[in-house]
């Protein structure tokens, strides 16, 4: 279970039915929470081509606010200033890395058999689920011991059960990266 | 982003004193330099952070390492320094990898 790095340098994860269903679902929720918003008939074309983005405000949900943050604190002018000319490269960097995880799920069965570079993708969508997922339900340092312990009708729950399964997939992920960079 | 420093406005170069300078701006005059911070969160993973710094900025594992457990039991750390600029370009690739960073000066 979780990844694993072959002698030739490939990163394979093995899926059954329900885990591939449950990573294609999250990578189309993440996919569509930080996609650059539809452009509405009054933008400029030219600041469009150049990612300009001059509706960019901080996110009202919290959990796109994490995968968005401010730049600057304590200097709301500099802050808007970054996001209107960064926000939109970051949601297509994000959206990207769905996108990848999506299309390798396509092409695989029960084995994704991943480059190095196709594992990066997975490397930021897991990072991008987990930190979505978490916020949503408020995860801090403490309080894992009580999300554990929630009733199965908490809404939570299962959600708490998918960030566990999500933080697992992505320490296997990084101990597989880190076995091929490192010799012997 | 980069401030692009412009000549004020109301300075005629006909009559400036041309010992003074009229770019003015204060990014390009002085070298105080900008950094980095990256700030705790309770998601990110000590190993993924520290990844993150030997992927992104080339350090070797052990100062990696080093500026991740600042992150954790400090709340924060330097990462980098240099003009405002590149902490504004390292800045927008710490929030690529999802790890929250801002920049300020160095004070």
């Amino acid at each position: 279970m979780g990844f694993e790095c072959t002698d030739s340098g490939r990163i394979v994860l093995r899926v059954d039915e329900a885990e591939r269903s449950m990573l294609r679902s999250l990578a189309q929720q993440v996919r569509d929470l930080v996609a650059p918003q539809a452009q509405s008939g009054s933008i400029d074309p030219l600041e469009a081509m150049v990612g300009i983005d001059p509706k960019a405000r901080r996110p009202q949900d919290p959990a796109l606010a994490r995968l968005l943050p401010d730049a600057y604190i304590g200097d709301d002018e500099a802050a808007a200033d970054f996001r209107r000319f960064t926000e939109r490269d970051l949601r297509r960097t994000k959206a990207a890395h769905a996108a990848a995880v999506l299309a390798h799920l396509e092409r695989s069965g029960a084995k994704v058999v991943l480059s190095r570079d196709e594992a990066n993708s997975w490397l930021g969508f897991l990072n991008d689920a987990r930190l979505a997922l978490g916020t949503r339900i408020q995860i801090t340092e403490e309080n894992h011991e009580e999300l554990a312990g929630l009733e199965q009708d908490d809404p939570r729950f299962a959600s708490f059960h998918v960030y566990n399964w999500l933080t697992y997939l992505q320490d296997s992920l990084l101990d597989a990266l880190l076995d091929d960079a490192e010799p012997g | 982003m980069s401030d692009m420093s412009v000549a004020p406005v109301e300075a005629d170069p006909r009559t400036a004193d041309p010992a003074e300078s009229a770019w003015a701006d204060e990014d390009v005059v002085s070298d105080r330099p900008w950094v980095t911070i990256v700030w705790n969160d309770p998601i990110n993973l000590m190993s993924y952070v520290t990844y993150v710094f030997m992927t992104y900025f080339a350090y070797p594992r052990a100062k990696a390492e080093s500026l991740m457990m600042d992150v954790h039991h400090k709340g924060r750390a330097v990462v980098s320094a240099g003009s405002r600029e590149e902490m504004e370009r390292d800045v927008t690739a710490m929030h690529s990898f999802g790890l929250w960073a801002t920049l300020a000066r160095d004070e």
